[in-house]
């Protein structure tokens, strides 16, 4: 029985991290569906959003769990600022020119952070919840803040998912996504949709940053980790799918659990690039549910 | 077998001259150290290119070549006493073969799903070095102190390092005039320029792709040799990192993906500006030398993706050589038909 619960608890703990990796794969792939453009600087705001969380901890003593509300809109509004100054000018590229320039800027970004915040591991605090214990379910245990993380990924998956599918900005986002030149024509202003695009994209995995902050260590190179991670994630969810990179996340946290529970917990990431090989080699540009 | 001409003759005197000058302006170890970099990385922008800037495959894990020429050479030096010299080669085959291994199952990929494959097959081939014991994991392997000698390829001067690696540097140069003069070379053209096309006309796109990443593996992990006879201390996190990659890429992207001479030139830009900021700054200024080189690489990006050397060259192609990409709208059409004629063999 023993190996059973540590089976189980393995499971759980990748659920957990599972769902948020669904939130960050979730914009890495609504701005490749939507715009046509991979962002190789996507980690970098994983990184930045960290980053917020700990100033607005150490700062403001602000919780992440408060600071999220501002952090949000402030990268939303760093993502169309980003676009405006940058993107925008690489849509009609080349592409080299876009994987360059968002490779620059993730580059950039990360040493950015390194030059200004020094490598320095840190964590950010916790003001709110003073709980740092596990939850014992049936002798599985989970820990609080990957509670907190995992319950925080789902909410702003929803709200981000709400957005997209029933409001009237989102049914532009999906038609620019499904034919910008027709959703021109059916006068959808697609620079302002591009625009809220990138914004919207940047929040989701700027949120996952913050929500991460308080039980993952923060450091300027983290981002190129987690790129890897949702470049893995959408690639099994197929490129531009919501639905997709909510399962292929879950599934990416569940994999990587796995292979440190049944292999070693060395080479799990390991086993998480080696899948994203195996899925892209057989499925390229579609992933698992794709067509 | 393209003809020697004068330019070439020109060309090569010039290197050669360069290469035996630039040393005696000052007798400083630490400016004779920018200068084996500046080699060091021409040496990997070129093997890059050959990739890169010919076949249009964005590799962003040749880290992993690197490492293999490194580690392959020493395994076989402290296990067995080999010379390094032969260690280099058999670095160099192994690398080339892993990278066919690997060159086969992705050569339906395209653009930025190439160029994240790769990077997970470094990183993935990082995280094993670390946990391999046989060579010492993250704990990484001191190179056994050898007399001065050539056979060992270990020197107490600075300058036969210089000589080894602007020799290297100097084959791989040619061998690049040579392919991109080459029936191969327009092989490679055409597939960056449209696998689709150059598939229809018959070219064996999948065959040419394994070609291309052999080459440059080899050339990669050749360099990886260097670096860790020069160095004297190899680890997974000094030659197998992901940061060797993107600065891989730089160096060619900056100087010119797609010209012979342009990863040189971004070498010859970017080292000085890395190694003289490290050694101004000092910890304070980690990471300074990597701002600056994500800056220079977002404007070239946006401004001209051809690199510098794209400047000088505008709409004219050296030598057949289209230095644009496949959607520039300048070269596009005669960038591409030249590539497709010259693999029909008609040019």
């Amino acid at each position: 029985m023993l190996v059973n619960v540590g089976l189980v608890q393995a499971l759980m703990s990748g659920l957990l991290m599972g769902f948020v990796y669904s939130l960050i794969a979730l914009g890495l792939s609504l701005i490749y569906g939507v715009m046509d453009v991979v962002n190789f600087a996507h980690g970098e705001f994983l990184m930045l959003g960290m980053f917020l969380a700990y100033w607005f901890s150490v700062l403001f003593r602000l919780d992440p769990l408060i600071a999220i509300f501002i952090i949000i809109p402030v990268l939303f509004l760093v993502g169309v600022g980003i676009y405006k100054g940058l993107i925008k000018r690489i849509l009609n590229g080349t592409r080299i020119s876009q994987i360059l320039t968002t490779f620059g800027l993730s580059v950039f970004m990360a040493n950015m952070a390194m030059f200004l915040w020094t490598p320095n591991y840190r964590l950010a605090e916790r003001h709110l919840t003073s709980t740092t214990g596990d939850l014992s379910i049936f002798g599985v245990y989970l820990g609080v803040p990957e509670l907190i993380a995992s319950v925080g990924s789902i909410l702003v998956f929803a709200f981000a998912y709400y957005l997209i599918r029933f409001t009237r900005t989102g049914r532009a986002i999906q038609a620019t996504s499904i034919d910008s030149e027709g959703a021109r024509l059916v006068g959808i202003n697609i620079d302002n949709i591009y625009a809220i695009t990138f914004g919207l994209g940047i929040s989701c995995v700027g949120a996952a940053g913050v929500l991460l902050a308080t039980f993952y260590y923060i450091f300027p190179y983290v981002g190129t980790f987690f790129s890897m991670i949702a470049f893995a994630t959408v690639a099994l969810g197929g490129f531009g799918s919501v639905e997709g990179s909510f399962v292929a996340g879950i599934l990416i946290g569940i994999i990587e659990s796995l292979g440190g529970f049944f292999i070693s917990p060395a080479v799990k990431y390991a086993i998480v690039f080696m899948t994203y090989m195996v899925v892209i080699i057989l499925r390229p540009a579609t992933g698992l549910f794709g067509w | 077998m393209p003809k020697i001409s004068r330019k070439t003759v020109v060309t090569v005197l010039l290197y050669v001259g360069a290469v035996v000058i630039a040393p005696l302006f000052s007798k400083a170890p630490f400016y004779r150290h920018v200068l084996i970099m500046v080699g060091l990385y021409g040496l990997l922008g070129v093997a890059w290119n050959i990739m890169g800037g010919y076949t249009g495959l964005y590799s962003f894990g040749q880290s992993a070549f690197f490492g293999i020429g490194a580690y392959t050479s020493t395994m076989m030096l402290v296990k067995a006493g080999v010379s390094p010299w032969i260690g280099m080669l058999c670095g160099g085959i192994l690398a080339a073969i892993v990278a066919a291994g690997v060159a086969y199952p992705t050569s339906r990929l395209r653009g930025p799903y190439f160029t994240i494959a790769s990077q997970a097959f470094a990183r993935t081939f990082q995280i094993l070095m670390t946990n391999w014991d046989y060579v010492e994991g993250a704990i990484g392997i001191p190179l056994p102190l050898m007399p001065d000698t050539w056979r060992f390829m270990q020197f107490k001067d600075k300058i036969p390092y210089h000589i080894i690696i602007f020799g290297l540097l100097g084959i791989a140069i040619l061998v690049c005039y040579y392919i991109a003069n080459s029936r191969t070379g327009y092989y490679f053209r055409a597939i960056r320029d449209s696998e689709q096309v150059a598939s229809a006309l018959g070219i064996n796109t999948v065959r040419q792709r394994i070609i291309a990443a052999m080459l440059s593996a080899f050339f990669t992990a050749i360099a990886g040799t260097f670096y860790a006879q020069y160095v004297l201390y190899i680890d997974p996190e000094s030659v197998t990192h992901h940061a060797l990659s993107i600065e891989i890429v730089m160096v060619a992207a900056v100087g010119g993906a797609g010209t012979i001479w342009g990863p040189v030139l971004g070498a010859a830009i970017l080292m000085p500006i890395s190694q003289y900021a490290r050694a101004a700054l000092g910890g304070a200024g980690r990471g300074i030398d990597l701002i600056i080189y994500g800056v220079i690489i977002m404007v070239i990006a946006l401004v001209r993706p051809t690199g510098i050397l794209g400047f000088f060259q505008r709409e004219r192609t050296i030598e057949g050589e289209g230095g644009d990409d496949v959607d520039t709208t300048i070269t596009a059409g005669t960038g591409s038909d030249d590539a497709v004629r010259g693999a029909l063999g008609q040019s």
